[in-house]
């Protein structure tokens, strides 16, 4: 059965592949496929999850020698997850892309690389050979950098995209080292012999090992240092793209690192601190700059690198549960972090939708210059403001639930553990509550300066579009969902944990079970929460239902003009902030000054930049850039220089050879003297 | 429930004992210490006035911001009894409640358009931020002393064996009672009777508010303090017996409401620019703590 909706699946690809150029109709067709693969993709995905694992083998060729297909619970998660993601995202993409109608080879292509990337998702889920994983890796990243680049006639789209290319290639390039590592050493590519090597390696080799795994699916990811690409790709693509990307795609790398650490035998003890550190480094530090960012694409990119901190701070804390043998911060750990995947893909593809529907409406996504949105699309304000409730973890919506399991683990850690595992816990916890914080300052921001108050300029009247809102609206309604019912997720949460414990020889661990549910119990009370809001407002409004209402201008302090332009703007509303964490951010800015007897305008420009960025990818660049533009000359446009550099190329492949071989036998001679 | 009733009570009078200390400090006699509480009675008798700018996250916003202190409010114990919402992990979701009423009054600032109350929004925004990891830190060294991790098995484990945990005690305390003061916007943070918009916090958020809207925040004010007072009380009471706790919490909330009152009469409001600094402080007081209770229990390395 398994194996039948698998080859089902990537045959459908193929399928497209062939008829999807040729067909006038792409349109249709691609909505048929994709459908259907995302409805199969979830039945295998469901199969799985209610019932057994899937494994079977291919023979394969003598390159790959056997492909061994693995569909346990964590693959099972994420294929549901992503998929999710993907539904909701080619829904809402329908409608986005009207734009685009003209355009038939390009959208074609795009169609196609959804695809693509749904099936290659699928199948790196599902396989568990290192070649054959790579390959189908390297076709999701190349697929979606099509993806990104749909808006392929603007040079800063084809910029970012190949940004993205470039670092995602790096990232194969780690994963292929470790990789040849594992085959050099056991002579397999099953993932299994990943397990066996690691054993028999020594404590820091292990350690390494997982490192460069590490680094490899961190640029996919989104982990600090290696997130530089993450925040160009996101406002480039297409909002559905910049949906499906943040909610879906980074999450491979997330199932990556969980997936290794399924599989790796060495100190979790040790691993838990290093991943705990780095987490909490990356998501103090993705808020801190999404606070400043005027763009909002760029801001819900940032936002991305925060949560993905927050899910790797639940990894570490289960690493660490394993580490200790504490089966409470295991199940807390893991089951926090895999809930907060969902939960990052429902919400984050929600403000990403509704980020695209303001782009549609006002044509710009500087939130300096929107204002009093919500007036106009108040339908869209309200899914907005949903989802930057749930992700700022606010009860009782989904980001809590999966915060809250976290927070939990993070406190029976400190609790339980020792020495050490405190301080790093003590440090999770400060960093946890740090990015709650600076999240609120974020998407209270965010909201209330695009959405709240009056309009800046003068823009034209929009109406809103119905449609557009249904996959939103979809999105909004599984986020409440989760948040008053965690406990419908709460056996396959149990069950995709325990896979954590049963790889290592634990068969269930005592108390997981119990631990997961327990914590569930908090969807009663935001329930109870909603219930006493309604029960209030209804209240008032019968107790004032006679007095006098009046409405008047906002208080200006007696001043009566026009003071849309005097209202509060984002840049402002972060001033404070901005003064007090300067030292850790990179902010341009340029200053017009008055000048002259008769000065005639002034102004200020700010540009929010990344310190990372500059330090790790901008200056070695440059000075790489500098080092090689010695060998500019060269490139003279010269023919005949160019004619003379074959032609001792090809003397030199020649003669080579021959001087090694007559240098060899010189010594040769030398040592029989 | 105790503790609930206990809440209630004292916060119909809370802010009417800190008046009065204010003004007998300043040699006046002050008004009856119930006059707050009827200053909200009559908001709550009044009709409204709402800006044009604003929409229904307006009115929302008041509501919810009960709401959420009122779900907050049961959770508190007394002492090792527990509130009526008690469950590993509560004190998460306390502090988390309380974010989402700050959350939705921060937008309701920024939904009347203007820069006086952004500039509030702001400011609130910036300093509620800076005083969580205090709670959260304190919360968790508590959760490390007694090995609970709710708000009545924290209490109830909480024992005073040695002189050190008394002191550990007395911080706590002096942590709880910035938190409050921070978080309901009053001296040395914010002034909330100060003439000039450009320098408060919380009262230049709620300008445009009026009427029952007015009360509620108004209320949430009194409340919140009667809260947190509660929980420091939590701190001392412990298992006792009823008859001696009740009155124990009322004589430990009037220190609390004096202790507010002649901070209020004898601090001068810092400098904006230094306010982060002063609340920064409370985190590293709560490290402080965490770390004695690590020597405490002997865990240190």
């Amino acid at each position: 059965m398994g194996k039948t909706l698998f080859e089902l699946i990537n045959l459908l690809a193929l399928v497209a592949i062939v008829l999807l150029p040729l067909v006038r109709k792409g349109k249709a067709l691609f909505v048929i496929i994709i459908f259907l693969q995302l409805f199969l993709g979830s039945l295998l995905a469901l199969g799985v999850i209610v019932g057994d694992s899937i494994e079977f083998f291919y023979r394969g060729t003598a390159v790959t020698s056997v492909v061994p297909i693995r569909i346990d619970g964590l693959s099972a998660w994420f294929i549901l997850v992503i998929g999710l993601t993907f539904f909701t995202g080619i829904w809402y993409g329908m409608h986005y892309l009207k734009r685009y109608t003209g355009e038939r080879a390009n959208l074609t292509l795009h169609y196609l690389s959804f695809v693509l990337v749904y099936t290659a998702l699928i199948d790196i889920c599902a396989v568990q050979n290192s070649f054959v994983f790579l390959v189908v890796w390297e076709i999701m990243a190349l697929g979606t950098f099509v993806m990104v680049i749909l808006d392929n006639h603007k040079s800063k789209t084809l910029k970012a995209g190949i940004n993205y290319l470039i670092q995602s290639h790096i990232g194969i390039l780690l994963l292929t080292l470790a990789f040849i590592w594992v085959k050099l050493e056991t002579g397999s590519y099953d993932f299994n012999a990943i397990t066996g090597f690691t054993s028999s390696l020594s404590a820091s080799a292990g350690l390494f090992l997982f490192t460069i795994l590490f680094m490899g699916f961190a640029i996919k990811a989104g982990f600090v240092p290696f997130h530089t690409w993450l925040p160009h790709a996101h406002p480039a693509a297409p909002a559905h793209v910049s949906g499906i990307m943040s909610g879906g795609i980074i999450k491979l790398g997330i199932y990556g690192i969980l997936r290794m650490l399924m599989l790796v035998r060495i100190d979790m003890v040790m691993v838990g601190q290093l991943l705990l550190v780095v987490s909490v480094i990356t998501g103090v530090y993705g808020v801190m700059l999404a606070i400043i960012q005027h763009d909002l694409k760029s801001l819900l990119a940032y936002h991305s690198i925060e949560n993905i901190g927050i899910i790797g701070i639940g990894i570490a804390i289960g690493c660490l549960g394993i580490g200790h043998e504490n089966p409470l911060l295991m199940a807390t750990g893991f089951a926090g972090a895999l809930l907060h995947t969902l939960n990052h893909s429902l919400f984050k593809s929600l403000l990403f939708y509704s980020a695209g529907n303001i782009y549609l409406a006002r044509h710009t996504m500087n939130i300096d210059s929107l204002g009093g949105l919500l007036k106009e699309m108040p339908r869209n304000g309200y899914l907005f403001l949903i989802g930057s409730l749930a992700i700022c973890g606010l009860p009782p919506f989904n980001g809590f639930v999966s915060e809250f399991l976290i927070y939990k683990g993070i406190i029976s850690g400190i609790i339980t553990s020792n020495s050490m595992s405190v301080l790093v816990i003590l440090f999770a916890l400060l960093g946890l509550v740090i990015i709650g914080g600076l999240a609120l300052i974020c998407f209270t921001k965010a909201f209330g300066i695009m959405f709240l108050g009056k309009p800046r300029g003068r823009p034209e009247p929009v109406t809103e579009d119905e449609g557009k809102s249904y996959p939103l609206i979809l999105t909004a309604l599984l986020i409440l969902l989760i948040g008053l019912f965690p406990l419908l997720l709460g056996p396959t949460l149990v069950k995709v944990t325990a896979l954590f414990g049963t790889a290592r020889g634990v068969a269930e661990p005592y108390g997981l079970r119990e631990a997961v549910n327990s914590s569930m119990i908090i969807g009663w009370y935001s329930l109870g929460f909603i219930l006493l809001t309604v029960v209030i407002f209804l209240l008032r409004r019968e107790l004032v239902a006679h007095r006098i209402v009046a409405t008047e201008e906002t208080w200006g302090c007696g001043y009566q003009g026009d003071n849309s332009r005097m209202s509060y703007t984002a840049s402002s509303f972060v001033r404070t902030y901005r003064k007090l964490f300067s030292p850790l951010l990179n902010i341009h800015s340029s200053r017009e000054g008055a000048s002259g007897l008769y000065p005639v305008s002034m102004g200020k420009e700010t540009y929010p930049g990344d310190k990372v960025e500059r330090w790790l990818i901008d200056k070695p660049l440059n000075l790489s850039k500098k080092l090689l533009e010695r060998f500019s000359f060269l490139q003279n446009g010269n023919i005949q220089a160019y004619i003379l550099y074959g032609l001792v190329f090809i003397t030199m492949v020649i003669l080579l050879p021959t001087i090694y071989a007559l240098a060899a036998s010189f010594i040769k001679i030398l040592n029989q003297l | 429930m105790v503790s609930l009733l206990l809440v209630f009570f004292v916060s119909l009078f809370f802010m009417g004992v800190v008046t009065r200390i204010r003004s007998l400090t300043s040699g006046r006699k002050g008004p009856s210490v119930m006059q707050p509480m009827w200053d909200i009675v009559r908001l709550w008798r009044k009709g409204s006035v709402y800006s044009t700018t604003t929409s229904f996250i307006f009115q929302l916003a008041p509501i919810t911001y009960i709401a959420s202190l009122l779900v907050a409010v049961l959770m508190v114990p007394h002492g090792s009894r527990a509130g009526l919402i008690s469950f590993e992990g509560d004190f998460i979701m306390f502090a988390y409640l309380l974010a989402f009423g700050k959350f939705m009054m921060i937008i309701a600032a920024l939904d009347t358009g203007s820069s006086f109350e952004g500039m509030g929004a702001s400011r609130e925004a910036l300093f509620s931020m800076l005083a969580e990891p205090a709670f959260f830190i304190l919360m968790g060294s508590f959760a490390l002393f007694t090995g609970n991790s709710s708000f009545q098995g924290i209490f109830n484990g909480l024992y005073y064996g040695s002189h050190f945990s008394y002191m550990l005690g007395g911080l706590a305390t002096f942590v709880l009672i910035i938190i409050a003061m921070v978080e309901n916007s009053r001296m040395p943070v914010d002034d909330p009777k100060t003439h000039l918009e450009l320098t408060m916090i919380h009262e230049v958020m709620i300008l445009d508010n009026s009427g029952f809207d007015l009360g509620l925040i108004m209320y949430a004010t009194h409340l919140k303090f009667a809260m947190y007072g509660s929980i420091i009380a939590s701190f001392f009471i412990g298992s006792l017996p009823l008859w001696l706790s009740i009155p124990l919490t009322l004589v430990i909330q009037m220190f609390f409401a004096i202790v507010v009152g002649i901070m209020e009469s004898f601090t001068a409001r810092f400098r904006m620019g230094h306010n982060p600094q002063f609340i920064f402080i409370l985190t590293s007081v709560a490290i402080l703590i965490f770390f004695g209770v690590l020597m405490l229990l002997g865990r240190f390395m």
